[in-house]
């Protein structure tokens, strides 16, 4: 029917996926290759993807080479948590003002989160430098918590916004003839509905966070013990001879926990990253 | 009923409102001051006027600004191609296709320096996997470091670029592309159009929005990207890869000239400001248009 497809036209088709898909897990399928090699086989020339020399090595060097591995893991993931934690409180109760009250500056102010929006942290960073170094925030996870959360505000008030749009106003009205007090109902009544919403929000800000710790860390922070994992490894990276496949066996295991996660809240993902492409 | 003023709304958005005027509002005001004094790590500051500026201006800056809004302009069209011919290719009804969907995401969700640190093995020019595939189909007749050279490096930071942002845009398009309702592409399909005459003619006008509000996200995202271009090269060699960003970087903390750093930075936020206003001008236009059917 529509969608059956010629022998020709499949061969076409996944010829083409075979491309895409091999564009973008290049980078890992070497790194994994990479990681699986001795030292000395690793800088050896001419190029080759298999050597027969393969041995799991690295992956037991890298835990003396690099001892706070752990550690990098660990903070990349609480400090992910903490900004999403923070970046809630700030975006579920302004996505519920500007989704469900009519007041004077409501539209002004959802043009100037949207234009929040554009700005990206690294133009910002010498005032948030002075800023962090002025309330004594240099070198805490704070430094890298509080800028991460607020720069993801914006987007996630737009998010969380569409979904409480989409909650009838007469649930609310509902309560209130009851007697519930508006506090009472935006935590009892309407975020048990809005949880789907919460948890694709939650979802966006964790993976956005994750992500992107690598600017605040490098400038804010300098404490060994507080490196999220890029960071960590970045310094790795850094020095004079690349000890590389103990590099990329940690980066792998590094991201390992990250790339589970996703497996298993892709939903989630997807809705969070794709809201705005489908028109309701 | 009289109308009285009620406090409730703005209270809620009290915690969005406080950290943002920290974190960013007041940061934006103090880029503005500071870009006319000569602040530097040293306590004390002195007004300069636009000292600063005439200073940037000295320096090869034009150049900088061309590069960034060149580096942009390839960044952002190869992702909305690649993207697009992605989306695609996802959206055939072939088996397998859910996991092929699940396999592109990686790029966008690991932290973009650790992907960036495979990526700078990859251009490795006695090692990497790319010189080493191109000696052997005869492409390249030696070992070739693309990092080293200003238009291989230039080039090789666009890639990568592109690498991480392609995921999202193709996720995206795939989305709109599936909100498209079946019944347009059934009704041709019954009139005996083909498929790329459905493509055509259905698929990318519809699409033409999604990707025109993408091509904008990414054109922001593009211009404020730092870690790729940090990582890889540190906007060497010899400045070929230094955009706006990592300029504005390099003088304000790696040589502690917040003030030249800042007047930097409002050359930034200029550019960012016409693109908030072309964006805000096509939204509303968009806005109308729909109001108008």
């Amino acid at each position: 029917m529509i969608d059956k497809y010629k022998w020709w036209e499949k061969l076409g088709l996944y010829a083409g996926i075979l491309v895409f898909l091999t564009f973008i897990l290049a980078p890992f399928a070497e790194a994994i290759m990479v990681s699986l090699r001795p030292l000395d086989s690793v800088f050896r020339a001419p190029y080759r993807f298999y050597t027969p020399d393969m041995t799991f090595d690295a992956y037991i060097e890298m835990w003396t080479s690099v001892p706070q591995l752990p550690r990098y893991i660990f903070n990349s993931f609480f400090m992910s948590c903490a900004v999403t934690l923070l970046a809630l409180i700030c975006i579920i109760p302004a996505a519920y003002s500007v989704s469900r009250f009519e007041y004077r500056f409501r539209n002004g102010i959802l043009t100037t989160f949207l234009a929040i929006n554009m700005i990206g942290a690294a133009v910002l960073i010498v005032p948030l430098y002075k800023l962090m170094l002025t309330l004594g925030l240099l070198n805490t996870y704070w430094a890298m918590i509080i800028p991460g959360a607020a720069f993801s505000v914006p987007t996630g008030i737009f998010l969380m916004r569409s979904y409480f749009l989409r909650i009838p106003k007469e649930l609310e009205e509902a309560a209130f003839v009851d007697g519930a007090s508006r506090m009472y109902t935006l935590w009892r009544v309407i975020l048990p509905v809005a949880a789907p919403g919460i948890v694709v929000v939650s979802i966006t800000v964790f993976i956005t966070a994750y992500a992107q710790q690598f600017l605040f860390a490098l400038t804010f922070n300098s404490i060994d013990d507080y490196h999220p994992l890029a960071m960590g490894l970045y310094q790795f990276f850094g020095r004079e001879q690349v000890v590389y496949n103990q590099l990329m066996a940690a980066s792998l295991v590094g991201i390992l926990p990250v790339l589970l996660l996703y497996i298993f809240l892709q939903r989630y993902i997807v809705a969070g990253l794709t809201a705005g492409a489908v028109k309701e | 009923m009289t109308r009285r003023f009620d406090s409730f709304p703005y209270l809620l958005l009290l915690p969005a409102f406080l950290l943002t005027l920290t974190i960013v509002a007041w940061p934006l005001f103090e880029t503005f001051r500071l870009s006319l004094t000569n602040a530097s790590l040293r306590p004390g500051e002195e007004y300069v006027g636009f000292e600063n500026y005439i200073e940037i201006f000295e320096d090869d800056f034009f150049e900088v600004i061309q590069r960034t809004f060149v580096w942009m302009f390839f960044g952002v069209a190869l992702k909305l191609i690649v993207g697009t011919i992605g989306a695609v290719l996802l959206n055939a009804a072939l088996p397998g296709r859910n996991l092929f969907r699940i396999l592109i995401m990686p790029p966008w969700i690991v932290p973009i320096a650790i992907g960036v640190f495979m990526w700078s093995w990859m251009y490795n020019g006695q090692f990497g996997m790319i010189s080493g595939v191109a000696q052997k189909i005869g492409m390249l007749s030696g070992p070739f470091e693309f990092l080293a050279h200003k238009n291989s490096a230039f080039f090789a930071t666009i890639v990568t670029d592109v690498w991480v942002g392609t995921p999202l845009v193709a996720l995206y398009l795939l989305a709109a592309m599936q909100s498209i309702p079946k019944e347009l592409h059934e009704a041709a399909w019954v009139d005996g159009a083909s498929r790329f005459y459905r493509f055509r003619r259905i698929t990318l006008p519809l699409l033409a929005p999604s990707i025109f509000t993408m091509g904008l996200l990414s054109a922001i995202w593009t211009f404020n990207s730092f870690d790729i271009i940090w990582i890889l090269t540190e906007g060497g060699p010899r400045g070929a890869t230094t955009t706006m960003i990592i300029d504005t970087y390099k003088t304000a903390i790696s040589r502690f000239r917040f003030g030249e750093g800042s007047a930097r930075a409002v050359m930034i936020l200029l550019c960012l400001t016409a693109f908030s206003a072309v964006n805000l001008m096509l939204m509303a236009r968009a806005g109308r248009k729909a109001g108008a059917k």
